[in-house]
């Protein structure tokens, strides 16, 4: 047993054990990659969810309002779960009729898809209001000027639609790195539960989530700045301001 | 008369929605749900408590933290400001884990507190599950309402002030009322998403509607259906929650 008790705070937060820095900064970064993951997966599911809300027929419509309606009504910690047992369960019945063998899923690959599903229907909406607030005239102007649908999708939706849907998305980005606490529920040592674990074996709660709070701050603070840097980047007429 | 109308593929996906539903009251175990009604019944009972009590204490919150950060002195703004970045740059389950682990493990040292008659509530995670999601809320509105305060057009402000209204029946009577009716729409969205909020207390051991189904599925051994049936009525309860706020606005439009 190590005697924590008497530890100054600087040798409880050393990065080397019997500290417990190092596990933090694990959680951290284990925080991070879900997250970073996650909020790729749902941009692709949010930009695919919106073309097909937009430009899809009446049933992918209806089909895509139904999965917003439901990830975005139904709790994180309830969507936690039925993904992390249903997934892994819905993987294997697929791999074993195509004739495959069985695979692990890891907690670590569970989480961005429960992140990436959750994010993927608000980025829907966010990516749906950015591109309906194109005005229709660039975009005929494009097809007028014989561009492929792809092509227009690529040189003039995405650069028109982006000054509208940074604030929406770096929302969502924020959300994303707070939403991977709830991971905790089901045993990722993410850096909540780290900071929890650190806390627990040592009695120094409040030094210990406080500093995964301050952490957390660290993240939004630099998260804000990168997006504003980025908004200002793609904003047409005020690079040079 | 207002006619319903249903497009023939609306029926179609309503049918093979409804086989669906069927496939799975058949082919799935559903024998746990009258052992388990009044717990069921009890922990939404809970959940719905928890979710109006801790909003209306969090607006109520929200209004003090929206004025001082639009019309308040300096100091008061940067600490109503500071405070909303706080609970807006942190989950909510470390807020909830920092009041209830964190407050929680100081309290024993105090001296005399053990023995007074504020003990009992002390070890309750109810008490800190209501004061995380108040704290919460309260910081998340708090945002919205300094918005809204500062959007009420001066103009009114100032006619208010011409006809020598004290500054704070111009607050009563103006400032708060349309500042308040601005937020209205957006307050069905923010209820929802402290709806969801509300499972993370199951963590600290409230007994909440989540905490009633993870144990069923630890007693019965079931792993989906319970998760199901949980999903279904944070659904429902969701819908009533938009259902109401369009009866309200359909009615203040008329």
């Amino acid at each position: 047993m190590v005697n924590y008790r008497d530890m100054s705070i600087g040798e409880l937060l050393a990065l080397t054990p019997p500290g417990w820095g190092g596990a933090l900064l694990n959680g951290l970064s284990l925080s991070l990659q879900v997250a970073g993951g996650g909020y790729l997966l749902g941009l692709l599911i949010g930009v695919a969810g919106a073309a097909g809300k937009l430009s899809g027929g009446p049933v992918t419509r209806d089909l895509l309002t139904c999965y917003t309606t439901i990830i975005r009504a139904v709790p994180e910690l309830v969507l936690i779960l039925m993904i992390y047992f249903g997934f892994p369960l819905a993987l294997n019945q697929l791999l074993t009729t195509l004739g495959f063998g069985r695979v692990e899923v890891s907690a670590f690959a569970a989480g961005i898809v429960v992140i990436g599903l959750v994010q993927g229907a608000y980025a829907t909406e966010v990516i749906r209001g950015a591109i309906r607030a194109i005005p229709r005239g660039q975009l005929e102007a494009a097809y007028a000027m014989g561009m492929s649908s792809f092509l227009t999708f690529r040189r003039i939706t995405i650069p028109a639609m982006l000054p509208g849907a940074i604030p929406g998305l770096s929302n969502l980005w924020l959300i994303a790195t707070k939403d991977t606490a709830l991971l905790a529920v089901v045993g990722f040592t993410e850096l909540t539960l780290a900071s929890r674990q650190a806390a627990g074996a040592t009695k120094h709660y409040l030094l210990f989530l406080g500093i995964a709070g301050l952490l957390y701050l660290f993240v939004s603070f630099i998260s804000n700045r990168l997006f504003r840097t980025l908004e200002r980047r793609v904003t047409p007429g005020e690079r040079h301001a | 008369m207002p006619s319903f109308h249903l497009p023939p593929h609306r029926i179609v996906l309503l049918l093979i929605g409804l086989v669906i539903i069927g496939l799975m009251a058949i082919n799935m175990r559903w024998d746990w749900i009258p052992a388990y009604r009044a717990d069921i019944l009890a922990g939404l009972r809970l959940t719905l408590v928890l979710l109006v009590t801790t909003s209306v204490a969090g607006f109520l919150l929200a209004v003090p933290l929206g004025l001082a950060q639009a019309a308040g002195p300096r100091p008061l703004a940067w600490l109503a400001r500071g405070y909303c970045t706080l609970i807006r740059g942190t989950p909510l389950l470390l807020q909830l884990w920092l009041l209830y682990y964190g407050l929680g493990s100081l309290f024993p040292y105090l001296p005399g507190l053990r023995d007074s008659w504020l003990w009992p509530y002390l070890s309750e995670p109810w008490l800190y599950a209501f004061l995380a999601l108040t704290l919460s809320f309260a910081g998340y509105e708090g945002e919205i309402m300094r918005g809204a305060f500062a959007r009420v057009p001066k103009g009114e402000l100032e006619a208010a002030r011409s006809l020598g209204m004290h500054p704070l029946t111009t607050l009563r009577r103006i400032w708060l009322p349309r500042a308040v009716r601005r937020v209205l729409p957006t307050l069905n969205g923010e209820l929802i998403i402290q709806l969801k909020a509300t499972p993370l207390v199951a963590t600290i051991a409230a007994v909440d509607m989540y905490a009633v189904f993870g144990r069923i599925r630890q007693e019965t051994y079931i792993v989906y259906e319970p998760l199901l049936l949980m999903a279904l009525l944070y659904l429902v309860l969701a819908g009533l929650i938009t259902l109401a706020f369009h009866a309200v606005e359909s009615r203040r439009s008329h």
